[in-house]
């Protein structure tokens, strides 16, 4: 069984008597432990797609199955505790909490879940941190650090759960080349360590060679369908 | 809890300036009401204090009736010798009441022999009615070596404009004339001992004079009593104490009315508007709170949708996003109220290290000014509950944004 199923997905957005179909009918499955990227221009609906896998909105038409669970079924509260559990989140603009440390931010995904103990809870970021190299910042505020190192930091925040699916959208696109490509490697590092599929959204053309699987949208469709061996 | 608590703290200070504008104006607001409260809460105790210690007692003690036409001075509606008896038996099995002191009121005739006046006539036990009006005897201009014994027999004190207008001094003679409750008029010859000052002002027509001499000029063969006022161990206990005496004298049998300071003395219609204004500056304090919270959370709220969006991304609970707004307002809140409780009270300290005084009628009142521990908490209380009401509108609506939205907030 896929991680994650769609099925005749479609997702439409009203403003006003304006609608405009984001997505069309899109049905795929991703598999455990797999690193897929979803490719296409601006208004694709790449964003929109893994907002949908990722339990943050729910589909016009179709159906989605994270880990067998149907996740139209959710409430808003019932919604977030799955997320919690999970998926963990990487954002194109890092979205770390400016008045936590960067120990802090790793550890607040813990806090919202049911009790951990704290020594457990501390074994975690330390050991993510450490995976990341962010071990000697942990007690620097997000606007002391780099952009580099904030999006290090995002990915262990987003997988401190163990969570089995993490999303990405356009992650390094506000990184440098350099930077980008080590952000990727960890992501990739990260999978092979924990088993966790990791989906990201990308236009960047240098970093979608580094997937397995490469989706291309175009108007709302997948168009293409890519796997490719990564050494 | 601990923190969410955590980040709320941080989030509070994140932008100083602002906080600190805020928790200023809320601070003010605090050290307004303390401080005036605690002025207000003392010229009105100071106040009641005066009238209930130098002339009406804390309770007042009548025949039925005998109230709704005081302003004649009715010598009909009088406690015989054996209603007092009862009346005083009672009394004195109520460990609340310090003293009382049976009193004849009436009006008369003063004369000096060349010119005559109308004089109010508190006819008194002087022991007793120093007992119970423990602050009497300051009114009395003159030497009082013994208070108990500020009036003999024979003796009169007459109020002070009286004094001026009949050109009189201490120790002349002057004469009372006046009509019993059958209409016979006799008079009396008396010296005048010292002189009083009302309270009020020059305006007082208030004399005192010994109950055994009211007797002899209203030819009384026993006492009969027209007053009986009260004073209690402890004020706080006004109502209690009213409450059983009325309901012992509720009976138709019963030929008594229990009456409080309140229900006699105009002064009490002052003592209401000192607490409506107090009412007033709480009004004040609870719109600055409301406002003031309501509008930092409103700006916070809308500062951090992008962050409201990726805590609720990451799985936190839309009633931990509330919790978390709300905190924060209540923390503001309490911050304030603390600060400005401090203030207020070491504020309330300075003018009682320094003294207020001023003159309200004849009387130079030294304002101490104090807040009950129960008045502060009140206003703790108060605005920790509005820090609440007011921060649970952008609570709310935070919790209630769908992340997607938020996160795609620029």
């Amino acid at each position: 069984m896929s991680l994650i199923e769609l099925e005749s997905v479609t997702k439409v957005y009203q403003t006003g008597e304006v609608s405009v179909k984001a997505l069309k009918g899109i049905s795929l499955q991703l598999d455990k432990r797999s690193f897929v990227s979803f490719i296409g221009p601006s208004g694709s609906g790449k964003s929109t797609l893994l907002n949908l896998i990722g339990v943050l909105d729910k589909p016009t038409e179709g159906t989605i199955r994270v880990n067998g669970t149907d996740v139209n079924t959710f409430d808003r509260a019932g919604a977030a505790a799955f997320r919690g559990k999970t998926i963990g989140f990487v954002f194109q603009n890092f979205n770390l909490i400016p008045v936590l440390t960067v120990y802090e931010n790793v550890e607040y995904p813990l806090l919202m879940l049911d009790r951990l103990p704290s020594k457990e809870r501390r074994d975690r970021v330390l050991r993510l941190l450490d995976k990341v190299d962010m071990t000697d910042q942990k007690k620097k505020y997000p606007n002391q650090i780099s952009g580099g190192q904030k999006q290090r930091v995002a990915v262990a925040r987003a997988l401190v759960t163990n969570p089995q699916i993490v999303l990405a959208d356009e992650p390094t696109a506000n990184l440098d080349h350099a930077t980008a490509f080590r952000v990727i490697n960890i992501m990739h590092e990260m999978t092979n360590e924990f088993g966790t599929t990791f989906v990201f959204s990308t236009h960047d053309p240098k970093i979608v060679g580094e997937a397995e699987v490469i989706h291309t949208l175009e108007d709302g469709t997948i168009v293409s369908t890519e796997h490719r061996k990564v050494g | 809890m601990r923190n969410v608590i955590v980040i709320a703290l941080r989030n509070l200070f994140r932008n100083k300036r602002r906080t600190l504008l805020t928790s200023s104006l809320i601070t003010f607001g605090v050290i307004l009401v303390v401080v005036f409260g605690g002025l207000a809460i003392s010229f009105k105790s100071q106040m009641v204090g005066v009238l209930t210690n130098t002339a009406m007692g804390d309770l007042q003690i009548h025949r039925k009736g005998y109230v709704e036409s005081i302003d004649n001075l009715p010598l009909n509606l009088t406690l015989s010798g054996a209603e007092l008896a009862k009346v005083e038996t009672m009394l004195k099995g109520m460990p609340e009441v310090a003293a009382f002191s049976p009193r004849i009121k009436f009006g008369a005739m003063i004369s000096n022999y060349a010119q005559t006046s109308n004089i109010r006539l508190s006819a008194v036990y002087p022991e007793m009615e120093n007992r119970t009006v423990p602050e009497f005897v300051k009114r009395i201009k003159g030497h009082i070596p013994d208070p108990d014994k500020f009036l003999k027999p024979g003796e009169i004190l007459v109020p002070e404009n009286l004094m001026k207008g009949l050109s009189l001094k201490t120790g002349d003679e002057i004469v009372l004339v006046a009509t019993n409750k059958e209409g016979s008029v006799n008079a009396v010859a008396l010296r005048i001992a010292a002189v009083t000052e009302n309270i009020f002002g020059p305006s007082g027509k208030d004399g005192y004079i010994h109950i055994r001499d009211a007797q002899e000029l209203l030819r009384m063969d026993q006492p009969e009593i027209v007053e009986i006022a009260i004073h209690l161990q402890r004020f706080e206990k006004l109502s209690a104490v009213s409450s059983q005496l009325k309901g012992e004298s509720a009976t138709s049998q019963s030929p008594i009315e229990v009456h409080t300071w309140e229900q006699l003395s105009p002064f009490a219609s002052i003592a209401r508007i000192v607490d409506l204004l107090i009412l007033v500056v709480k009004f004040i304090l609870i719109s600055i709170v409301l406002v003031s919270i309501l509008n930092i959370m409103t700006m916070s709220v809308y500062e951090r949708i992008s962050e409201i969006g990726t805590i609720a991304a990451i799985g936190t609970p839309p009633r931990r996003i509330l919790s978390l707004f709300l905190i924060e307002g209540f923390a503001m809140g309490l911050l304030s109220t603390v600060a400005g409780v401090v203030i207020g009270l070491s504020t309330l300290w300075v003018m009682n290290v320094t003294k207020i005084d001023f003159t309200f009628g004849q009387m130079n009142v030294t304002l101490a000014p104090s807040i009950p521990p129960g008045e502060i908490m009140w206003i703790a209380v108060i605005v920790m509950l509005v820090s609440l009401f007011a921060g649970f509108q952008p609570a709310y609506k935070a919790s209630k944004m769908e992340p997607v939205d938020a996160l795609g907030h620029v």
